[in-house]
């Protein structure tokens, strides 16, 4: 079994390693947002790197979109520093804005206006000029397979295609670094998957992606490296793997009882795999290997309704780290 | 809480009084946003009577073309008619177009036993409840305001409550076939001022050019200023030409029904 | 607190609120229709109001006391009132953009400031302004309503009330939180309308209302329109001109300290 420190190959690979050869694209020290008393962001720090998949894992109210407000120049930190593209964000908000891409959690797209007209005018917004911004909107609406709905108003798109669009628009300016908030929360998984082979084409392309997500799947897909945020604070760093690895084992079992029996199990499920976790609707048990361990639960005379064996995923590092489950 | 309720019987969505759920809903919103209403309910009128009726009145120099009476009496029914028709047209137009697309109440409705005839005769009785809170208002308004002095003045109240619903239930009749708000400024631009101005509401329309002064005998607002009028005032009570102006304003709310049943069902229904 | 918004909030915007404009244009492409008609209101009011009830008052006292005909005294008027309508709508469009569709949102993630979205919405409602200003003078001309060479100056006049209004009307919707609050606006925008020698001399109110109401922007915007096309101008004009130029340049340093609050958090 590896340990956490042989999990570092694909750090390096993307840059986190020898991110003092190469200056960071955003550094993080002791950054803080607070709303009157309330604290959103509590003194975190990180780097990411150029060309690097940056991801903030965690669930609603974390302070994950707090975080990527202030790196996107749209909202004044409370203390602590950062550097966004080498310059501070609360000082040349707009020249470091007119590098960036943003994708913000809730869709600011233009509804007054169509589809080919939210992407002309945001070109314009970063000074394009006309033909270069209709060349430009024309190959992204091409990109984001929306050529067809060119003239179309935004309202009746679907969520998907919202979506999409937005991220288009947040391309029309060819950013360094594209921040993206919960890119694909809300749609069905079709969509979802559209978006993300967008982004990872993105990713190939060479431009640094840093996105939010609750989405453990969505983490695993698309970042190299992420940082995991509860209650304001970073609980763990690393790539998906290695926080797999670090933080839980290879194998879960899932087990499912009949309402009301699983309140009764006190004690019968000890000593079983690594660890124990219960959850309110079923038990996960944590271990090398989940069918040694369903064998030895059939051996103590545990008969659950349903009993599954996966893979350890980034929700069981939340779990293990938080109590929580990540989606509530 | 110690009786379960046995499910009531399948009714096929008729109730006994059809439309009343749909008022139901209608009242509950109007005791939460009554207090936005206020100021168009109650002072404005107010404002309208001062300024136009007491001041600009003042400067009337003769008062034979208003009937021979004071111009603020002359226009307090013509402002409370007009003002049902503003609000009868607002009531028939966003609030109702947030029920189809914004806010989707109706789809939420129609999910229920109420029907598409619940739902446009509850908006209709909504109608004569609105224009009977507005024009009861304005008459007190105007009766404080010494503008009411003949005895068959409160019939102005019924008089500019059908007109109010006459134009509330059209409009949302085509409200219903709407996509978008767009549209609706346009009509009150093109609609409901010109009516508001020239429908004998601020002047008699003996004063209007002879060549169009015809034409405002087709313009429904007419006819409802003219039925309010004679009532509030008093004079020329000739029945047959009071006969006509309740038929077209009845007329009115009679098709305007007729259509709201179609477009609402060709809307909701899909 | 390190550093401030101060990049972010500089009051008076920059070459980039053209683009607000340009943004504006693509909608007023679709949906010219609405802004057109807003030049038939007053021409509505001027044949009715003006003409129709006016043959039946005759003469008023016009601005030096000497009686002139009821339409030449209410056309400026009419003027000056479609200017801050006009402005006033655009504000609640602004309301809309601002609280429910984010789009605002959507720009401050680009190089554009606070203060340019303020400046480039309310020189947009000062063009619109100088649109219906020129149709509805180029009417008064032709209906010889304008006595007055001067007149041509009631174009200019007519922008900077769209200017001073439409600024207000930013910061109005700034503290709106629901559409049932832009109501609040027609309680302002109503009496401002009957009440600010509009429809009469205020010479026809008692002495401390007269005082009251000189105070009122639109009473000094219909003051110094109707200055301009009856020809009788004064010292009075220039405090109109100050007090409509300074009420313009104060609300839109407010509104974008506002709109900095609300989008800046």
């Amino acid at each position: 079994m590896p340990g956490p420190e042989s999990a570092t190959p694909l750090q390096a690979a993307s840059g986190g390693v020898s991110g003092a050869a190469r200056e960071p694209l955003i550094r993080a020290r002791g950054l803080t947002k607070k709303f009157g008393t309330f604290v959103a962001v509590d003194a975190i720090d990180f780097d990411v790197a150029p060309g690097e998949a940056f991801g903030f894992l965690g669930p609603n109210g974390a302070g994950k979109t707090s975080t990527m407000r202030m790196i996107g120049a749209v909202s004044p930190r409370s203390g602590g520093d950062l550097s966004v593209l080498g310059t501070d964000p609360d000082k040349n908000g707009a020249s470091i804005r007119a590098r960036l891409g943003v994708v913000p959690q809730l869709d600011t797209l233009d509804t007054e206006l169509t589809v080919l007209e939210n992407l002309l005018i945001y070109g314009r917004y970063f000074d394009l000029s006309y033909a270069e911004a209709r060349s430009r909107a024309m190959e992204l609406l091409e990109f984001v397979q929306l050529n067809d709905r060119a003239s179309s108003l935004v309202e009746p798109l679907s969520g998907g295609m919202k979506r999409r669009l937005t991220i288009a628009r947040s391309l029309i300016n060819e950013p360094d670094l594209l921040l993206l908030d919960e890119p694909t929360t809300g749609l069905d998984p079709q969509a979802r998957h559209l978006v993300w082979d967008r982004l990872y084409r993105l990713k190939q392309r060479g431009t640094t992606l840093v996105l939010t997500t609750h989405y453990m799947d969505e983490a695993e897909q698309l970042c190299d490296r992420l940082v995991v945020m509860d209650k304001a604070k970073i609980v763990a760093e690393g790539s998906p793997r290695s926080l797999i690895e670090q933080y839980s084992t290879k194998e879960v079992l899932e087990l499912r009882f009949p309402v009301g029996v699983q309140e009764t199990l006190d004690g019968q499920l000890d000593g079983l795999g690594e660890r124990v976790e219960k959850l309110p609707d079923r038990v996960l048990i944590y271990a090398a290997d989940g069918e040694d361990v369903a064998a030895a639960a059939h051996e103590r005379g545990l008969r659950p309704e349903t009993s599954l064996v996966r893979r350890s995923s980034l929700e069981d590092v939340f779990l293990r780290l938080t109590g929580r489950s990540l989606i509530e | 809480m110690t009786a379960i309720a046995p499910p009531a019987p399948a009714r096929g969505g008729a109730f006994k009084f059809p439309g009343l759920r749909k008022l139901e809903q209608s009242l509950l919103v109007y005791r939460r946003v009554w207090r936005g209403t206020f100021f168009g309910t109650l002072v404005s009128p107010v404002l309208f009577l001062t300024a136009m009726g007491v001041a600009l009145g003042s400067l009337v120099p003769n008062i034979t073309a208003f009937g021979g009476v004071p111009y603020l009496v002359f226009l307090a029914p013509g402002i409370m008619s007009a003002q049902a028709m503003q609000t009868g047209t607002v009531e028939g137009s966003w609030p109702l177009f947030a029920g189809f697309k914004w806010l989707k109440t109706f789809d939420a409705m129609i999910a229920t036993p109420i029907t598409v005839r619940d739902i446009v005769l509850g908006h209709l009785y909504w109608l004569f409840v609105r224009l009977a809170i507005v024009t009861g208002v304005f008459m007190v308004v105007a009766f404080l305001f010494g503008a009411f002095r003949s005895p068959t003045f409160f019939l102005a109240w019924p008089s500019a409550i059908l007109t109010g619903v006459a134009f509330g239930i059209c409009m949302s009749a085509w409200t219903a076939t709407r996509k978008t708000e767009q549209s609706f400024s346009i009509i009150f631009r093109f609609v409901v001022t010109p009516l508001f101005l020239f429908s004998g509401t601020f002047f008699p329309i003996e004063q209007l050019p002879e060549t169009v002064r015809w034409i405002a005998w087709f313009t429904p607002l007419f006819h409802g200023v003219a039925l309010t009028r004679s009532l509030a005032i008093g004079h020329d009570l000739d029945l047959l030409t009071l006969g006509i102006h309740l038929a077209v304003v009845l007329g009115m709310i009679a098709i305007g029904t007729f259509f709201a049943f179609k477009t609402f069902k060709k809307r909701l229904v899909i | 607190m390190t550093g401030s918004a101060v990049t972010h909030v500089l009051p008076f915007g920059s070459r980039h609120s053209v683009h607000i404009l340009e943004r504006n244009r693509f909608i007023f492409r679709r949906g010219w229709m609405v802004i057109f008609s807003g030049f038939f209101e007053p021409l509505f009011y001027l044949l009715g109001i003006g003409f129709g009830l006016g043959s039946l008052i005759g003469t008023v006292a016009g601005p030096d006391g000497s009686q002139i005909p009821y339409a030449v005294f209410v056309a400026p008027a009419l003027l000056a009132t479609a200017s801050m309508n006009g402005a006033v709508y655009d504000s609640t469009n602004m309301f809309f953009r601002l609280r429910y569709e984010k789009a605002y949102d959507g720009m401050l993630a680009t190089p554009l400031n606070v203060g340019d979205i303020a400046l480039g919405e309310v020189v947009w409602a000062l063009g619109r302004g100088a649109l219906y200003g020129l149709g509805f003078l180029a009417v008064m001309f032709a209906m010889g309503l304008v006595p007055s060479g001067m007149g041509i100056f009631a174009l200019p006049a007519s922008m900077l009330i769209g200017f001073a209004t439409a600024a207000a009307g930013l910061v109005a919707v700034t503290f709106m939180r629901s559409w049932q609050d832009l109501d609040l606006l027609f309680v302002v925008t109503l009496p401002l309308f009957l009440f600010s020698g509009t429809f009469f001399p205020i010479t026809t109110y008692p002495e401390p209302l007269r005082t009251i109401v000189e105070f009122s922007p639109l009473y000094r915007g219909v003051d110094l329109v109707r200055a301009m096309t009856t020809g009788v101008i004064g010292f009075t004009q220039l405090i109109d001109v100050l007090y409509l130029f300074a009420m313009g340049l104060l609300f839109v340093f407010i509104a974008s300290r506002r709109m900095g609050k609300m989008l800046l958090k």
